[in-house]
């Protein structure tokens, strides 16, 4: 039966019928969906491991122990499973392993666009990428029988906008695989320098033999049109493509890793004008350019953001439609924002208020750096809070702790502010971390984490205990705080200031979105009392607004979720209960 | 050329039920036996910010997103959201805009004006704009949060979009207890063109 599925979706499918029997990730936009969609199917194991590097390493154990493997992760989160994955790419597998890596061009959800072909070219491994749903499916079936047949870990590279259309799908029958014996093998799996030595000869016949497969394998394929133009592509351009230049001739690659070099020359022999369109990267063009074959790319398709159809006419075609009734630089932007009652947004105005230099970290969170809240200083990568407060402090002096905190969400904290904490404790810092505990992983659409205390498929499991973990790390100053009491939270976070030793305050309130009851509480604003100082609407909340006219606030009821944050920082008390 | 593809593009702001809205139409154009391409947003940008989603269906469909200057209607649910899109509609193409007006952040923090005048401006531009009141419908119906499908049943009726699988595709996709005020919905928006 055919039916429409997102590209996650459907990738998950495609395990699923090839036998897999074990997935694993760390969520991430826009990859989230893959592994949460297979542990819905029957007699599968799926986790949500608590960052990618272990994703991997479990996904790596469940490999070499036979099963057909599925292990997906946010671009980003290739960077932190880096490690295992360079040196499984020596081990190569038992059962297939398949590493699916969302990218995201645009930055529709991240803090960078990094384009992961370049690991599959650095790892040595292959790398496919489907243009629709259709492909994901087959693509991933396929991935497992290659990672088989060559001994590979293979990456499936897609990107969001694979990840989050809808395709129709053709879904196909599961295929039974017998999970693979096991039996010890130190030379291959014991990466000693004596046997990876010997292991990295293997990685470099292998991939000569895939680049050979690369040539005939039915994942690449030309579709002849008008020869003046040439164009090689893959993924989701290769639709853009389609669509804005119907007439051409195109190579379509299915397999970006290896290239099929001979296919590429005979094909540019053919061609007038030799054109790759790939997003971000030129790392299809450059290798063309290095065996010297004439091809243009980015001096005329920018190395930034993501591609459309219209950008594709643009540059080829000269035709523009930008601006066209010149609205668009009137209109003012709409950043997201943190939701009604959502527990974040009493932090970063307190932590305003007191003129706290802020290191931040990445989760809904990250949201309260945007004005007119304007509460954080730095934000890099996942966990990189702690450390950088930890560095601040060592450059500039515990005085400057002081004034300073770490603010880092409680999945976030999990996955990677735990050894930063150890750091913080074992070289003698004073920081103080906020950590902001709101029971979920909210910025990825609200997954469960080992502090939640329950599984993906909700199952209960032993929940981590934040306050004796971070007590068992040589913390002794620990408060666990409501986030919507601002008076209690400003308090903590003196007083922990005002010591010379390393301090964690845990904010503590579940996200706005999961809370199993609403407040029930209305608040009105009394006009009488109201100044119009605007100093509520300086809390960025879409449940109070300010009337330009009247010159006073009011609420906004559709809004409203009654978290009672807006009276507490009334100076006029002009928000007041709403009697029913 | 006529086109071969019809382009729905969906735009409002994150939260107010963009993604349900697209999923009805897909549903229904997969009944109609039509190749389907849908475009979502989930993430970041669901947090309230400016959210996009488009349809496209016809006999082969190529890309996810729509062209620049190539949708046949623009849904819009709140009235900025329509401007900020505009350019993706076809010159001939038609405009419906929920009467409803979400401030962002560099208004409330009142660091800009809401342009007041954006659906006069739109409306000089676009000639086949309507404008729709379906919070205030959706309320007559039971509940302000079948906004959606009340738009919904307009963008039906302009369409041509058939109405039983309309409706089928409303009861698979909405909450049980919600499908009486939803079909209520669909029917109230379908009427506003009809009359
Ligand atoms: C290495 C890496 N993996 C995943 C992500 C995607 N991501 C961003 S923040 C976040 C977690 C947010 O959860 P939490 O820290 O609990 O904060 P909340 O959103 O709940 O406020 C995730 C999974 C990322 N940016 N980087």
């Amino acid at each position: 039966m055919k039916r429409l599925m997102i590209g996650n979706e459907a990738i998950a499918r495609g395990a699923y019928e090839a036998g897999a029997t074990v997935a694993t990730a760390y969520p991430g936009t826009p990859s989230t969906e893959i592994v949460s969609s297979f542990a819905k199917f029957d007699d599968v194991y799926a986790e949500w491991s608590p960052n990618e590097k272990v994703a991997l390493e479990v996904g790596i154990g469940a490999s070499i122990g036979g099963a057909r493997t599925l292990v997906a992760m946010k671009h980003v989160g290739v960077n932190v499973a880096a490690d295992p994955l360079y040196t499984f790419a020596y081990t190569g597998v038992n059962g297939g392993l398949v590493l699916v890596s969302a990218d995201d061009p645009g930055m529709h959800s991240s803090q960078n666009e990094q384009d992961n072909r370049g690991y599959g070219k650095f790892a040595k491994i292959p790398v496919l990428e489907p243009s629709d749903s259709q492909e994901a499916l087959e693509f991933c079936k396929k991935g497992f029988e290659l990672s088989e047949e060559f001994d590979t870990p293979v990456m499936m590279r897609i990107t969001t906008r694979l990840a989050h259309s809808q395709t129709m799908v053709e879904t196909g029958e599961k295929q039974e695989y017998e999970i693979k014996g096991y039996k010890k093998n130190a030379p291959k799996y014991v990466m000693l320098p004596a046997n990876a030595r010997a292991r990295h000869v293997e990685v470099e016949k292998r991939i000569l033999k895939l680049k050979e497969y690369a040539e005939s394998s039915e994942l690449n394929r030309i579709e002849w049109g008008d020869t003046s133009i040439g164009v090689i592509t893959s993924g989701v351009p290769y639709q853009y493509v389609k669509e804005a230049l119907p007439e051409v001739s195109i190579l379509k690659l299915g397999m970006v890793n290896p290239l099929p070099e001979n296919m590429i020359k005979e094909f540019s022999h053919k061609v007038e004008r030799l054109i790759v369109i790939e997003e971000l990267e030129p790392v299809i063009e450059e290798q063309i350019k290095s065996w010297g074959v004439k091809v243009e790319g980015k001096e005329l398709f920018s190395l930034l953001g993501e591609y459309s159809p219209e950008l594709i006419e643009e540059v080829l075609k000269g035709i523009s439609n930008e601006d066209r009734y010149g609205l668009v630089k009137e209109i003012p932007g709409r950043p997201p924002l943190l939701c009604p009652g959502c527990p974040h947004r009493g932090v970063f105005y307190t932590l305003r208020k007191m003129r706290l230099m802020v290191a931040g970290d990445i989760g809904c969170y990250t949201l309260g750096a945007l004005s007119p809240l304007d509460g954080m200083d730095t934000t890099i990568c996942m966990g990189a809070s702690i450390g950088t407060a930890m560095g601040m402090e060592k450059a500039r002096g515990e005085e400057f702790a002081e004034k300073m905190v770490a603010v880092i969400g409680d999945s976030t904290f999990v996955h990677s502010g735990i050894t930063p904490l150890i750091d913080i404790v074992y070289n003698q810092g004073t920081s103080t971390v906020l950590i902001l505990d709101n029971d979920t992983t909210a910025m990825t659409g609200h997954q469960e984490h080992p502090a939640t205390g329950k599984t993906i498929t909700s199952q209960p499991t032993r929940k981590l205990d934040l306050v004796e973990l971070v007590k068992s790390i040589g913390i002794e100053n620990v408060q666990v705080v409501d986030p919507l009491k601002l008076d209690e939270l400003q308090n903590a976070l003196k007083e922990e200031l005002g010591k010379r030793e390393p301090s964690v305050i845990i904010a503590k309130r579940p996200c706005a979105l999961i809370a199993s009851k609403p407040s029930g509480v209305r608040y009105y604003v009394d006009p009488e009392l109201c100044t119009g100082c605007k100093l509520c609407i300086r809390i960025g909340c879409t449940g109070i607004n300010f009337l330009d006219e009247e010159k006073i606030a009011v609420m906004n009821d559709n809004n409203c979720v009654g978290c009672g944050l807006c009276p507490q920082i009334c100076k006029f008390d002009a928000i007041k209960v709403l009697e029913v | 050329m006529s086109k071969q593809v019809t382009d729905i593009l969906i735009v409002g702001v994150g939260g107010q039920g963009t993604l349900l809205t697209s999923r009805i139409l897909a549903d229904v154009a997969v009944q109609m036996g039509y190749d389907v391409k849908v475009s979502e947003v989930h993430g970041m940008a669901q947090r309230g910010g400016s959210v996009v989603t488009q349809v496209r269906y016809g006999k082969k469909v190529y890309s996810p997103i729509i062209k620049k200057g190539d949708a046949d209607i623009l849904l819009a649910f709140e009235k900025l959201e329509a401007a900020r899109w505009l350019d993706y509609l076809k010159p001939d193409g038609m405009v419906i805009i929920n009467d409803e007006r979400v401030d962002p952040l560099p208004v409330m923090s009142g660091k800009v004006k809401y342009p007041e005048d954006i659906v006069d401006k739109i409306q000089k531009l676009i000639p086949n704009t309507r404008l729709i009141n379906a919070t205030e419908i959706a309320g007559q119906c039971g509940n302000t949060r079948a906004a959606n499908v009340v738009l919904v049943g307009v963008l039906a009726a302009v369409a041509g979009l058939p109405v039983k699988e309309m409706e089928n595709a409303i009861r698979s996709l909405v909450p049980e207890k919600a499908i009486d005020i939803n079909l209520k919905a669909f029917e109230e928006g379908m009427k506003i063109i009809a009359n």
